[in-house]
């Protein structure tokens, strides 16, 4: 089985469909000659064909807007927005149209749509590189929202967010895009290459959307995260000696609620942690789901660790973003009660 | 010497209170701009852009080489357009009424501009594709969409094909022809370049046509839809319906300094043509040389189409509030209806008593329809659609949460 860096993942994931499905068809800024910014489409114009991938003006709404009028048609594409913080001169077209053909129109048109696009922070992007926009999507009836952690996950829940009949945001931790990162930006990074993460099976499997994954197993506390939090999680948890579980909910819209209910009644105890800034962010809704389903089994008042409540700022990635030490405390603090 | 600079505001040449002034508007005589050829460049259609073509003259005679293009016009096609404007008004005039009523929440009409999508419909091919607003009604009438689906949407009843998911007028009807109407402004113009794109990718041989109004023409999505269509030269019609106001808000703000919409096209490689929206016989030649070029390859065009918005903007409007009561009637290109039966008339294919008939034939059949889809349910005598259809359809598959909220309301 390949090793496989995240990018090659995902580029697997598109080489595959495109050349299982001919109503298949990727577009975006830089996507086809030069393999989009990140070199995620990297070499399939040349397999392929202009026809199905291709650059398209730096417009994020023509961008979307065209892979609406597609989709309607009956085509599956995979439309690229370069980093996750200029999608929003799409809002309109994707929270307003694609989220909801299906519904407005009682089923006579649909929208198979896949949105991918960067997201979070850990490469000094700064304000208006470094963002994660998933609450402002998830809040959105009708679409669905997907993050992975690992180039195994990304590979197959972009094969399934491809085949899915509704609109998916697909969105990809850049921070991961090269290897796992565990919150310390002093450590040697790390590469998918030796990582059993980065174990890719060759040829067509899809992950289904909606279900989370238990990347750890622990009975003490329920860490409830996804994207590159989860290795940060992973060493905060090493780093407390406490025997947690980490849940990667891969699925934001719609949550796995059935996973989540089933480790916080086990554990007892919950932390939330996302990368996004805290106020009005996913993991408010994440904590008021497991209130109301879990509330006689919890032991210790849910903890959340976010992002602060300030813009991303460039030289100060570190600062911002909650790495294992925030982590760690508030592993302390839910175990202590 | 002052160097004060000063912005310039647009205004309508009179507000209420004044009298209708249309002094200012060009109107060429008909029959006066030659038909293109189907591959015509951008640069070539300056004057097609920037005047009016007009087919039918005062008179009511069809004139010019545009009349010629309709040669083989069959009188009965034409006294079938004619029935559907008529069907189109009376519908207006019966829906605004059941509103005024208290039966239903909204109605938008679109009275005064039948001719345009009435006509347009009827170049049209099956899987063809329409992106519109919600003004042009005349698309599923002209298309044979069934009464009773169109005035059930409208009451929100058994009878709604979208199970009252949508404000009246924002119709849906994928077999028809007519893509899912937005009530966002604008955002339809980009899906009609994509299905587009999409009919030439897959190998099919229909093409979609986007709609947009004079003043959503304002919107980024105007915009993104031309630099799309330009960039990539797919099978689409982009037609402006420039009928003067957006609610309120006169066209010459959305307009600027601009001379016409149809000239904004040029800009991006698009050729463009500007019609008299009210002449029937002119929206029919238009559309028949605009599909039959889009059709060929020749790439995306704009169609202004120039026309005058009669009633208000909606059921929830007052254009008494914003310019002269009587300016309608003032309009100097004539109302469709009337100009279409004067042509027929003129020819022998039509009279009053005929008219007067038909009238009183389309009123029967729209009262008839109306009656046995009000016993579904109006506003005043509610029949609801049962909850459970909120639910539906938000994805293709009901994910657990919905599941759970669905069983929390109980159905």
């Amino acid at each position: 089985m390949p090793h496989l860096t995240m990018i090659e993942a995902l580029r697997d994931a598109m080489d595959v469909m495109l050349a299982r499905d001919p109503q298949v068809i990727l577009f975006g800024e830089d996507v086809g000659y030069f393999g989009g910014v990140f070199r995620c489409t990297s070499g399939l114009q040349k397999k392929y064909g202009e026809e199905r991938v291709f650059d398209t003006p730096i417009n994020e709404s023509a961008i979307v807007g065209l892979g609406i009028g597609m989709a309607a048609q009956g085509m599956k594409p995979c439309v690229e927005i370069q980093f996750a913080d200029y999608v929003f001169p799409a809002y309109d077209q994707i929270t307003q149209e694609a989220a909801r053909i299906r519904h407005r129109s009682n089923e006579q048109f649909s929208c198979p749509l896949v949105i991918r696009m960067p997201t979070g922070g850990g490469i000094f992007g700064g304000q208006t590189h470094s963002q994660s926009p998933e609450a402002l999507f998830t809040h959105v009836a009708g679409l669905k929202v997907v993050q992975p952690a690992t180039p195994y996950d990304a590979k197959g829940l972009l094969i399934a967010s491809i085949e899915c009949p509704d609109p998916v945001i697909f969105l990809e931790p850049k921070r991961l895009y090269n290897g796992p990162f565990n919150g310390d930006h002093k450590a040697p990074a790390q590469s998918w290459k030796t990582h059993a993460l980065g174990d890719v099976p060759e040829g067509h499997y899809a992950i289904p959307l909606g279900k989370a994954r238990i990347h750890r197993e622990g009975e003490a506390v329920t860490i409830l995260t996804y994207g590159t939090m989860v290795f940060v999680a992973e060493a905060a948890v090493e780093k407390a000696g406490i025997d947690a579980e980490i849940i990667d909910l891969r699925s934001l819209l719609p949550l796995d609620l059935e996973a989540i209910e089933a480790s916080v009644r086990k554990t007892g105890r919950c932390i939330v942690l996302h990368e996004a800034t805290k106020t009005s962010g996913l993991a408010g809704e994440i904590i008021a789901c497991v209130q109301e389903a879990c509330f006689y089994h919890l032991e210790a008042p849910i903890q959340r660790v976010t992002g602060w409540d300030a813009p991303y700022p460039h030289a100060l990635e570190w600062d911002y973003f909650p790495g294992q030490d925030r982590v760690c405390r508030a592993l302390e603090a839910v175990m202590e009660v | 010497m002052s160097s004060h600079t000063k912005l310039s505001f647009a205004h309508p040449p009179a507000r209420p209170g004044e009298t209708p002034d249309f002094s200012a508007l060009e109107i060429p005589a008909a029959g006066a701009l030659p038909v293109p050829r189907l591959d015509i460049a951008a640069q070539d259609c300056v004057e097609h852009a920037n005047s009016l073509i007009r087919v039918m003259d005062d008179r009511g005679e069809a004139v010019g080489p545009w009349a010629d293009y309709l040669s083989d016009m069959e009188p009965e096609a034409l006294r079938e357009g004619l029935r559907h404007m008529m069907t189109s008004r009376i519908i207006d005039m019966r829906m605004m009424n059941a509103q005024r009523q208290g039966k239903m929440s909204f109605y938008i009409q679109s009275v005064g501009e039948e001719a345009i999508a009435c006509g347009f419909q009827r170049c049209l091919k099956p899987g063809d594709m329409n992106f519109p607003t919600y003004r042009q009604q005349g698309l599923l009438i002209a298309g044979g969409y069934p009464l009773e689906k169109l005035i059930g949407q409208f009451y929100s009843n058994a009878y709604d094909p979208l199970q009252g998911r949508q404000l009246p007028t924002l119709h849906s009807a994928r077999d028809y022809g007519y893509f899912t109407v937005s009530g966002n402004l604008g955002t339809q113009y980009v899906h009609a370049v994509g299905w587009a794109m999409a009919n030439a990718l897959t190998g099919k041989d229909n093409i979609a046509i986007g709609w947009i109004g004079d003043g959503s023409t304002a919107s980024n999505d105007f915009h993104t839809a031309l630099l799309s269509a330009s960039s990539y030269w797919p099978p689409v019609i982009l037609n402006v319906v420039n009928n003067q106001w957006a609610i309120s808000t006169y066209t010459g703000v959305a307009r600027g300094h601009g001379r016409t919409y149809a000239a904004r096209a040029l800009g991006y490689g698009i050729p463009a043509l500007r019609i008299d929206g009210n002449d029937y016989l002119a929206v029919l030649a238009v559309t028949r040389w605009a599909t039959e070029r889009v059709r060929a390859g020749h790439g995306a065009i704009l169609i202004e189409w120039y026309t005058y918005r009669v009633g208000a903007h909606s059921s929830s409007d007052d254009p008494s509030a914003y310019r002269p009561k009587d300016e309608a009637k003032a309009w100097p290109l004539g109302d469709p209806i009337e100009r279409l039966k004067q042509h027929l008339i003129l020819s022998d294919e039509w009279s009053e008593a005929r008219h007067v008939q038909a009238e009183a034939e389309i009123l029967a059949e729209v009262i008839e329809v109306q009656k046995r889809v009000e016993a579904a349910g109006t506003m005043i005598d509610p029949k609801p659609i049962p909850g459970a259809s909120i639910f539906k359809g938000v994805y293709a598959d009901m994910p657990e949460h919905i599941r759970r909220q669905r069983q929390e309301m109980g159905v």
